[in-house]
């Protein structure tokens, strides 16, 4: 059985945070990935962030990722890190502590982490509606990887389904790869992104449908088109559906945070909906209620990029400092630094939700 | 293949990729060595990867995280293969899956 001193689980912009920490304390880091490529959805972002300049607000996704990539490069030289891609979580055993994971589709392994940061990132919801299980119905996420870290065209016309974030800018870098967008529909009555993202689409001449959503997906065996459905406040339908014409519906309708380990680690968890979905407690170190293991990023709740890395900073840091690497000097300097930046990030009203979320989740310290 | 030549920001560098040749349900066709199968059969123009063992629904792209089992597929000879996550390789043998999938029997 393999041993490593802190498994770091996911390979996104938290993961990689955590994993350049730990190893810039000193800590021997296993980071397992389950995709092909590394850095998580920042790979697939090609719009500036925002956030503060110690995130590197400004700069695009993906070159946040390759900054990433490089300070890790560093570690990986000295032998501080070790990287695994195309390696699968598939279980924590609380009996003895051990992880198993799967590289490509048959090749099982087990490995003794001494502590765990789990970023595993988030799921992408579905919404019910006949025929959604039909062949051209994806989620922003898949579109994303199709056209933007493969250069695959994904289709013809695409209906966007949800107005948050995510379906405006996946519009917007869907427009970029040429693709034609037939509208984006919102079953709420305002758009739930940044104004400035659905402002670049609208001047685009893409219509955003608020109270619409769509009501059947059409086609035999692949999509032809849709059935969109205006409603009221109560969701109730308004007329009669319109049939739109598409070859793609993508759906853009929020995130869920992956979180099977940290039950199977019997982590004391809690359903928040401003986080989206269940999460676990953890307190201001991200320790969970299991002393040995940490969470960051979407997988303690849904949250932008910039939080996710330094979040992932923190539990990095906690975890090598519960196997005294690092001096307690250096560990209450950054500590510090970094939850300033997250209170920075999450400041204002964008933040009030988050802040919300966390009150619900977040203790001083564990008894 | 339809993939995306023009971007302005991307450089996907599509030539300088290692191009190889597979079968798709014994159709030979084109790819990129190292990719996943799930986006070589997309750019190919193939939607549908396979047949729900009940309803007999098609199935095709849909996390392309290797979480959601839409993409499931039969790769020389071994069925539910995530197509999304699993790289391509010159030769290799990629076949709609129909139900559960046949495990080949062992010689």
């Amino acid at each position: 059985m393999k041993s490593t001193e802190i498994l770091v689980i996911g390979g996104g912009p938290a993961g990689l945070s955590a994993a350049i920490e730990a190893a810039s304390l000193g800590a021997e880091v296993t980071v397992l990935d389950s995709d092909l490529k590394l850095g998580g959805q920042l790979i697939k972002q090609t719009h500036k962030f925002f956030g503060s300049k110690e995130e590197h607000a400004g700069t695009r996704g993906l070159a946040i990722a390759d900054i990433l990539f490089e300070e890790l490069e560093g570690h990986q030289a000295s032998g501080k890190v070790k990287v695994l891609s195309n390696a699968t979580a598939t279980g924590y055993y609380k009996e003895d502590g051990v992880v198993s994971y799967v590289v490509g589709e048959d090749e099982y392994v087990r490995i003794k982490p001494r502590k765990i940061v789990m970023a595993t990132g988030a799921q992408e919801r579905l919404i019910p509606f006949p025929n959604n299980d039909l062949p051209g119905v994806y989620g922003a996420g898949a579109i994303q990887t199709l056209m933007n870290v493969y250069g695959v065209t994904p289709g013809d016309k695409v209906l966007m389904v949800g107005a948050g974030n995510i379906g405006l800018i996946v519009s917007y870098q869907l427009m970029q790869a040429g693709v034609q967008i037939v509208g984006i529909l919102e079953a709420l009555p305002k758009i739930g992104g940044y104004w400035v993202h659905a402002a670049k689409i609208r001047r685009m001449g893409v219509p955003i449908l608020l109270q619409h959503t769509i009501s059947e997906a059409l086609g035999d065996n692949l999509i032809e088109g849709a059935l969109i459905q205006e409603i009221d406040n109560c969701f109730k339908p308004v007329g009669s559906p319109k049939k739109v014409d598409c070859d793609i519906i993508c759906l853009a309708v929020g995130l869920t945070p992956t979180c099977e380990l940290l039950w199977q680690a019997d982590c004391s968890m809690k359903f928040v909906p401003q986080l989206c979905g269940y999460v676990a407690r953890r307190d201001a170190l991200m320790r969970t209620s299991h002393p040995d293991i940490w969470v960051a990023g979407d997988a303690a709740g849904i949250e932008e990029a910039s939080a996710a890395m330094v979040e992932g900073r923190i539990a990095g840091l906690a975890a090598a400092a519960s196997l005294s690497h690092g001096t307690p000097e250096e560990h209450k300097e950054r500590s510090a630094l970094y939850h300033k930046r997250l209170e920075d990030l999450r400041a204002g009203e964008v933040g009030e939700k988050i802040r919300a979320g966390l009150c619900e989740v977040c203790c001083e310290c564990w008894g | 293949m339809k993939l995306i030549e023009n971007h302005p920001i991307l450089d996907f560098h599509h030539e300088d990729k290692k191009k190889i040749t597979f079968s798709f349900d014994g159709r030979k066709m084109e790819g990129f060595a190292g990719e996943p199968i799930a986006a070589a059969l997309h750019a190919n123009g193939v939607r549908t990867y396979r047949i729900t063992p009940e309803m007999k629904r098609p199935r095709g792209f849909f996390c392309a995280i290797g979480k959601c089992s839409s993409c499931f597929m039969t790769v020389n000879g071994v069925p539910n293969v995530r197509t999304c996550v699993t790289p391509l390789e010159e030769g290799m043998r990629v076949e709609t899956q129909t139900g559960k999938g046949v495990v080949a029997a062992e010689g």
